[in-house]
C-alpha cells in the first residue's frame, strides 16, 4: 500500500474537521451569534439614528469579526492537543506546518465565511447602502483569512497555557492591527463612492504573506507547546 | 536663573517631562539591581544547601 | 574572532563581563547626559514656532528611538537563541523586554505631555504615537507570555517566537498606521517638521541619544546578569561565585 499523498492528507483533515463541525453545529454558531450581539450593542449605547451609525458601520463590523474570530480560535487546538491527536500528528513525518494550515482553513470555513456572508446583513441594520456589500465580502474574506493565521500563531503559543484566553486576545490583537486598519477603510472608501483597489490589494498582500511565513510559526509554536 | 525655570511659560510641560524621564531611568536601575541581588541571593542559598547536604557540587 | 563569540556566548565569561562593563557605561551615560541636558535646556536656543516646550524633544525622541530598537535588538537575540540554541541569546531577549517597555511607556508619556501645549489636546490620533502604543502592546503580549510559563526554557521558545513574528509585523504596522492617519487628516502636523535642525539645537539630540544607549547598555547589563543566574542552576562556576560572596 502505498502512502497517501499530503494533499489528500490535508483533504481528510479538513473533511473530518467539517464533520466534526457538524456534529458540534452548536459551537460553531456560537461566534456567529456573538457577532450579531455585539453589532447590536452599538445602536443602543450610541444612537437609533441610521445617519450617525452609517458612519461608524464599517468600524463596528469590523471589530465585531475580529472579536469572533477570537472566540472561536482558543477552541482550535486545545481539543486535539487535549486527545493528543496534534502529538501523532507531529510524529507522523508530515509536516506539521502544513497540517495546522489544512486545520486553520478549516477554522476559517468555519468562523471566517459565516461572518463574511452574515456581515452584509448586519451592515444593512447599521445603515449601510447593498452597494457596498460586495466591498464588504470581499475585505471581510480576505482579512478573516489573515485572522485565522495569525490567530493560529497565538493558538499553538498559548495552547499549553491555563486558562489562555485573556493572554490569546492580548498576544493577538496588537498583530491584527494593520488588517483592521485597511479592512474598514475599504469599507468606509466604498461608502463614499471611492476607489478600494488600494486597501482590497493590501489586504491581499498580508494574507498572502500570511499564507506564506504563517505555517512554519505555527508549527514551531506548537512544537514547543507539545514538549 | 528664574526665567530658565520658566521656560518661556512651558515650565509644568517641559519639567515635568524630564522629571518623568528621570524617575523612568533611576526606576529602571534600581529594578535592575533589585532582581539581580535577588538572583544573587537565590544562587547563594541554593549553593550553601548544596554544601550542607553533601550532594555533589555540579549537578547538572 | 569566532574564539572570542564563543567566549562571549559562554554564560561565565559574559557574566563577568557584564559586571565588569556596568560602571563604565552607566557613569558615561550619566556624564553625557548631564552634558546633553545642559546643551539641550541652557544652550540651545528656543525653537522660533515652539518656543521652550521644543526641550521636550530631547528626552522624547531618544526613548522613541530606543523603544523600536530595543525591540529590534530582542527579536533578533531570540531568533539567534532559537536557531542556535544559545541559552545566552534568550537571557538577552528576556532582559531587553521591561527596559524596552518602560522607554516605550516614557516616549507615550513625553509625547503626550509634548502634545498638550503644540496639539491642544493631551493626545492625538497621530501615526507616531499610535504605533508607538502598538509597540508597547507588543512589549506587553510578550512579557505576559513569558510569564505564563513556569519553565524558563519553555518561556525562552514560545516568546522567541512571538517576537519574531513582531518584528515581521512591526513594518507593517508602522506603514498602515501612516497610511490610515494620511487618509483621515491632511498631513498632520508634525512634531520634527524641522528638515534642517539648527546644529545648536541638534548636537545635544544626538548626544542625549548615544547617552541612552550607554544608559540602556548599562541596564541591560545587570538584567543579563540576573537572567543567566535564573537560568544556570547547577552549575558548578556558579557555586564558586556564590562561595566567593
Amino acid at each position: 500500500m502505498t502512502e497517501p499523498g499530503l494533499m489528500r492528507i490535508v483533504g481528510l483533515i479538513v473533511a473530518r474537521e467539517l464533520r466534526l463541525a457538524v456534529r458540534h453545529w452548536d459551537q460553531v454558531v456560537q461566534p456567529l451569534i456573538f457577532f450579531v450581539v455585539v453589532t447590536t450593542l452599538f445602536p443602543l449605547a450610541i444612537s437609533p439614528s441610521l445617519n450617525e451609525l452609517r458612519n461608524i458601520a464599517p468600524g463596528v463590523v469590523w471589530v465585531a469579526a475580529m472579536l469572533a474570530s477570537l472566540l472561536a480560535l482558543e477552541s482550535l487546538f486545545r481539543p486535539d492537543v487535549e486527545d493528543g491527536t496534534i502529538e501523532q500528528w507531529a510524529l507522523s513525518g508530515q509536516p506539521l506546518s502544513l497540517l495546522l494550515l489544512a486545520k486553520t482553513v478549516t477554522h476559517w470555513l468555519l468562523a471566517g465565511l459565516p461572518l463574511v456572508i452574515m456581515a452584509p446583513i448586519v451592515g444593512t441594520a447599521l445603515g449601510m447602502p447593498m452597494s457596498v456589500w460586495p466591498v464588504l465580502a470581499g475585505s471581510l474574506a480576505l482579512g478573516t483569512g489573515c485572522l485565522s493565521i495569525l490567530g493560529g500563531i497565538g493558538a499553538a503559543l498559548t495552547v499549553a497555557v491555563r486558562r489562555g484566553s485573556v493572554l490569546l486576545a492580548l498576544l493577538v490583537l496588537p498583530l491584527e492591527m494593520p488588517v483592521l486598519i485597511f479592512g474598514a477603510r475599504a469599507v468606509d472608501l466604498a461608502m463614499h463612492g471611492e476607489a478600494v483597489a488600494g486597501p482590497l490589494n493590501l489586504l491581499a498582500a498580508m494574507l498572502l504573506l500570511c499564507l506564506a511565513l504563517g505555517p512554519f510559526a505555527m508549527s514551531a509554536a506548537m512544537r514547543i507547546s507539545l514538549e | 536663573m528664574a526665567e530658565f525655570f520658566r521656560m518661556g511659560g512651558y515650565a509644568a510641560y517641559v519639567w515635568s517631562c524630564y522629571g518623568l524621564t528621570l524617575a523612568v531611568l533611576a526606576g529602571n536601575v534600581w529594578l535592575a539591581r533589585r532582581e539581580l541581588a535577588a538572583q544573587v541571593q537565590r544562587a547563594t542559598r541554593r549553593n550553601q544547601a548544596s554544601v550542607a547536604t553533601g550532594s555533589a557540587v555540579n549537578a547538572s | 574572532m569566532w574564539l572570542w563569540f564563543y567566549k562571549l556566548a559562554s554564560p561565565p565569561y559574559a557574566y563577568a563581563m557584564a559586571a565588569r562593563l556596568r560602571p563604565w557605561l552607566l557613569w558615561s551615560a550619566l556624564i553625557l547626559m548631564a552634558v546633553a541636558a545642559y546643551g539641550g535646556l541652557v544652550l540651545a536656543p528656543p525653537d522660533y514656532q515652539q518656543k521652550d516646550a521644543f526641550r521636550i524633544m530631547y528626552v522624547h525622541v531618544p526613548s522613541a528611538i530606543l523603544s523600536l530598537s530595543v525591540y529590534i535588538i530582542l527579536a533578533v537575540a531570540a531568533g539567534i537563541g532559537i536557531i542556535w540554541r544559545i541559552k545566552l541569546a534568550h537571557a538577552v531577549a528576556a532582559a531587553c523586554a521591561p527596559i524596552g517597555a518602560s522607554f516605550t511607556v516614557l516616549a507615550l508619556a513625553t509625547g503626550s505631555i509634548w502634545g498638550k501645549p503644540m496639539w491642544g489636546t493631551w493626545w492625538e490620533w497621530d501615526p507616531r504615537l499610535t504605533s508607538e502604543l502598538i509597540q508597547l502592546f507588543l512589549y506587553l503580549g510578550y512579557m505576559a507570555l513569558r510569564s505564563s510559563f513556569d519553565d524558563t526554557q519553555r518561556a525562552d521558545r514560545a516568546s522567541a517566537i512571538l517576537a519574531i513574528v513582531g518584528v515581521v509585523n512591526v513594518p507593517v504596522v508602522k506603514y498602515s498606521v501612516v497610511w490610515w492617519n494620511s487618509l483621515h487628516q491632511g498631513p498632520s502636523i508634525s512634531k520634527m517638521a524641522a528638515p534642517s535642525i539648527a546644529s545648536p539645537m541638534l548636537w545635544p539630540l544626538l548626544i542625549m541619544l548615544l547617552a541612552f544607549m550607554l544608559y540602556f547598555a548599562a541596564v541591560l547589563c545587570d538584567r543579563i546578569r540576573a537572567e543567566i543566574l535564573k537560568r544556570e542552576r547547577n552549575a558548578s562556576w556558579l557555586n564558586a561565585l556564590a562561595a566567593g560572596t
